[in-house]
């Protein structure tokens, strides 16, 4: 996978928004943030409410003021791509979001949100509707769904058409943001199993964006931790979620609990053991 | 195709569905029916009489109705219903100009300034002040002054002074949906900001527009009315508020001139009134409608039991100490709504907690865990109430008290832990007027001692610097903090049960893995029952002592944590653990399904 050029290289990117006042600072949501995605590969952003993740993934879109710092997809630079570059782009760049219930515009059918990037991109509705029809059996809703309005559907099943219409166009890269974290247990792993499927079928990279430290295990071939707008480790999936290096990653690690008692009662042991010790460094 | 239209009725946005559900609306179609009749009269109705609406003849001054003047002559013996007929249309037309002016710059100005936040919104938002402070029939009388006397003119500056209305409307309204993650979505995809405003955003306005149009027209109609009433309209063209004009000049002789227009007047006002409340009845009940269906469990006072069957038959109502806490049996909630039908969404669920015991209540969304949890507080969100079954504590069973007797339970007794920390907090009193309240209430503290226990109990949940907290409003303390600040006040009145909805769902890992350790230490501390209603099993590993698992309002299993942690004898357990990541293969496939399509 390192051998081939990365597709999305994103370099000393800070993300700034305008400040209320006049004389208050612009609030710095991301500083100086490296990162870089191969081909087939999932990149796993990982980090609390407010280090600026969703921040990350919504620059790459465009969708957030990209103050400095460059980023380039497939050897453009698109930090500050207009509407009509951001139109070409769509093809190979796509989204689903963390809300199914908001990422879905209630009084269209499926059939018109599927539709919305194909005819954007000047498909003709005929083949735009035989385009539904596969998307939907991608992934794995009834065929019929096409005709019937979001309401209809559960969280899980409104996740597949906001993952289809990510899927509409074929894209290389598609910017997952928290795509399973209103979701619940057994929905989330069929979710998660989709996701990976598609990669397989498709190829598509992902930067999967989520604050859970096993859902990110589970899909990143590599993880990228954000705290207050840096990254503090990059590495490996299972070398970062697993072993890792920095004090804040371990304190993410050992926070999450496991579903046994014993096993968290030492977890909690040991997370007890680090604050302590970080408190005496303090002093 | 009859679900989709079932379906729409009950959509917020749609035109189609608002016209759907005023057609149902006797009143809104009689109104309907009225304007109809009046906009024909103006338009058909000077072809059909033959008079001409300025032909004076002296043999007809204030004729009483005849065959040729069907409502008699006016004061300058003109035919009356000729007068009427033209001056509808006038009147109308004038109304019309004011609305479409209104119309044009209020929904494009909003459309635009909701969209785009920067400097069109900032001179507009500042124009529309500026145009709201103006006192209207004031500036519509010196432009008279100014311009001489043209109806015209006059709706079109009136439509100008009533554009702030549709503005802010829609401004407000494209504020909310600029947002939406759909917007987003369609950016994402390259379509132009105005397929997504025509798309996508004036779906959600248009609804709202059409009310406002109906009453800004009786606005527009009524200062027509006067301002030609007053005499400094255009007495050129017949319009209603002249002919009342003119009929008032005889109102000792021939008061009966007054009755027509006035009664074109008040029919036409009062149908547009009938018809926009009609409409925004419509409007709000699907609204409501679909706020329900997200509904957040937030428990609503004032439920009553439907029937109140206490079972006596169940075996299991053993006699309990006093300590023993709670024993839900049998427990049967239901909800009914508008159409009367009524769901049951907990079965026959029965457990206990013990004093200084933590129970977990695991399931997933819908499998009734958080109303199961509310009924033993009796705090039901309003349509639900319990149908059957008992919850004991302390020898009582609170399913069957009375409200009152519930209030001196609840907080004293069982105390109340929310899912969302944030809009448990009243953002208009400061924290420690909220923590104050019940200790004084309750426990009948003074308010200096009330005082002193709050910033004890401040500093008991790790909150850093008590007093600073205690004089800050809500919106001043991180999500954490508050849900520490609540469970401060949940343990403020020493109850024995606590019950916790979720209480870290909504926080982040590292501030659930604190906010657990608070509460375990506290429950330790006082040794108090807990009865924590979750979806993960990390949180019932990490604090339970026992946990109930919960699939479609039954519990399917309950035991030791261990037990079911371990050797789960449920296979809906089974497949909720199953579904866990912790322990899998990375990349690697979780469900069946997921395995059958890698043929694809």
């Amino acid at each position: 996978m390192s051998e081939s050029p990365p597709l999305l290289s994103v370099d000393s990117l800070v993300v700034e928004y305008p400040a209320k006042g006049i004389l208050t600072r612009p609030f710095r949501a991301l500083d100086q943030v490296s990162i870089s995605i191969g081909t087939g590969e999932t990149l796993g952003l990982v980090g609390e409410s407010g280090s600026g993740k969703t921040t990350l993934g919504r620059a790459v879109l465009g969708l957030a003021p990209v103050a400095s710092g460059s980023v380039m997809f497939a050897g453009t630079e698109i930090s500050h791509a207009g509407r009509r570059q951001r139109r070409s782009l769509s093809r190979e760049l796509q989204v689903v979001f963390q809300d199914p219930y908001s990422s879905l515009n209630p009084s269209l059918t499926v059939g018109e949100i599927l539709a919305e990037p194909l005819s954007v991109q000047g498909v003709s509705k005929v083949d735009a509707r035989a385009r539904v029809k596969e998307l939907l059996d991608k992934v794995r809703l009834p065929s019929d769904a096409a005709n019937r309005l979001p309401r209809e559907f559960s969280g899980g099943q409104r996740q597949r058409v906001a993952i289809a219409r990510a899927l509409a166009l074929s894209p290389k890269l598609i910017v997952c943001d928290e795509p399973v974290s209103a979701l619940d247990l057994s929905t989330q792993a069929k979710v998660l199993d989709l996701f990976l499927q598609i990669q397989r079928d498709t190829g598509v990279s992902y930067l999967f964006v989520s604050h859970d430290l096993d859902v990110v295990r589970h899909v990143s071939h590599r993880v990228a931790v954000l705290y207050r707008g840096e990254i503090v480790e990059e590495g490996p999936a299972t070398r970062v979620t697993e072993r890792p290096e920095h004090p804040y990653t371990q304190r993410l690690l050992l926070a999450s609990p496991v579903p046994d008692p014993d096993a968290q009662a030492q977890r909690r042991a040991h997370r007890k053991g680090l604050a302590v010790q970080r408190q005496e460094q303090e002093h | 195709m009859t679900t989709l239209e079932a379906n729409n009725s009950l959509l917020p946005m749609g035109q189609g569905s608002l016209w759907k559900r005023v057609k149902r609306d006797p009143l809104a179609l009689m109104s309907l029916g009225l304007l109809v009749f009046v906009a024909l009269a103006a338009v058909l109705g000077p072809f059909l009489v033959p008079h001409d609406p300025n032909q004076a003849s002296l043999g007809s001054v204030l004729a009483p109705p005849s065959a040729e003047h069907l409502l008699g002559g006016d004061t300058a013996g003109r035919d009356i219903l000729a007068r009427l007929l033209y001056a509808s249309r006038y009147s109308l037309l004038g109304a019309l100009i004011a609305l479409g002016t209104a119309l044009i710059l209020g929904v494009t100005g909003g459309l635009i300034a909701g969209y785009y936040p920067g400097w069109f919104d900032g001179v507009s938002s500042w124009l529309t002040d500026l145009i709201m402070a103006l006192p209207g029939v004031i500036v519509l009388l010196a432009a008279r002054a100014v311009i001489g006397p043209s109806m015209w003119w006059s709706m079109f500056i009136f439509g100008i002074i009533l554009a702030p209305s549709f503005f802010r409307l829609v401004r407000s309204l494209v504020h909310g949906v600029r947002d939406e993650l759909y917007v987003d979505a369609a950016k994402v995809s390259g379509v132009s900001d105005f397929s997504i405003v025509f798309r996508h955003v004036l779906t959600v306005v248009r609804a709202p527009i059409i009310i406002q149009m109906s009453m800004v027209s009786v606005i527009a109609i009524a200062v027509q009315a006067g301002l030609e009433f007053l005499g400094v309209g255009d007495m050129t063209i017949p319009t209603w508020g002249s002919m009342l004009n003119e009929a008032y000049s005889k109102i000792y002789i021939a008061p009966q001139g007054l009755i027509w227009p006035g009664a074109m007047i008040a029919i036409t006002c009062s149908a547009l009134v009938l018809l926009a409340s009609a409409m925004r009845d419509a409007l709000e009940r699907s609204r409501g409608a679909s706020r329900s269906r997200r509904r957040k469990r937030g428990p609503a006072a004032g439920n009553t039991r439907l029937t109140s069957t206490s079972v006596s038959e169940s075996t299991r109502s053993v006699e309990t100490p006093e300590s023993s806490a709670l024993e839900v049996i049998d427990l049967q909630v239901a909800y009914d709504d508008e159409a009367g039908r009524i769901t049951t969404v907990v079965h026959d669920v029965s457990f206990s907690v013990a004093r200084g015991e933590v129970v977990g209540l695991i399931g997933e969304s819908g499998s009734g865990k958080t109303q199961t949890a509310f009924s033993a507080l009796r705090l039901l969100p309003a349509g639900g109430s319990i149908i059957r079954g008992q919850v004991r504590w302390k020898g009582r069973d609170l399913a069957a008290l009375s409200e009152k007797d519930m209030e001196g339970i609840r907080g004293t007794q069982i105390a109340y832990v929310p899912q969302e920390p944030m809009s448990n907090l009243d953002p208009s009193f400061t924290i420690g007027s909220q923590l104050m309240t019940p200790l004084r209430r309750r426990l009948g503290l003074s308010r200096a001692d009330a005082r002193a226990r709050s910033l004890d109990l401040l500093d008991r949940v790790g909150i850093p610097n008590p007093k600073r907290t205690f004089e800050a409003y809500p919106h001043e303390v991180s999500g954490g903090m508050a849900q520490r600040i609540l469970i401060a006040g949940a343990v403020s009145c020493d109850p024995e049960l606590l019950i916790a909805d979720e209480p870290t769902s909504s926080l982040d890992v590292t501030v659930q893995a604190d906010v657990l350790d608070l509460l375990r230490d506290l429950q330790q501390e006082r040794n108090l029952g807990i009865l924590l209603v979750t979806h993960s099993f990390g949180v019932v590993a990490d604090i339970c002592d026992r946990v109930a698992v919960m699939q479609q309002g039954r519990i399917v299993e309950d035991g030791p944590v261990r037990t079911i942690l371990r050797r789960p004898a449920h296979d809906y357990t089974r497949s909720l653990l199953a579904a866990m990541l912790q322990g899998r293969e990375p990349l690697s496939m979780l469900t069946d399904t997921g395995e059958e399509g890698t043929h694809e």
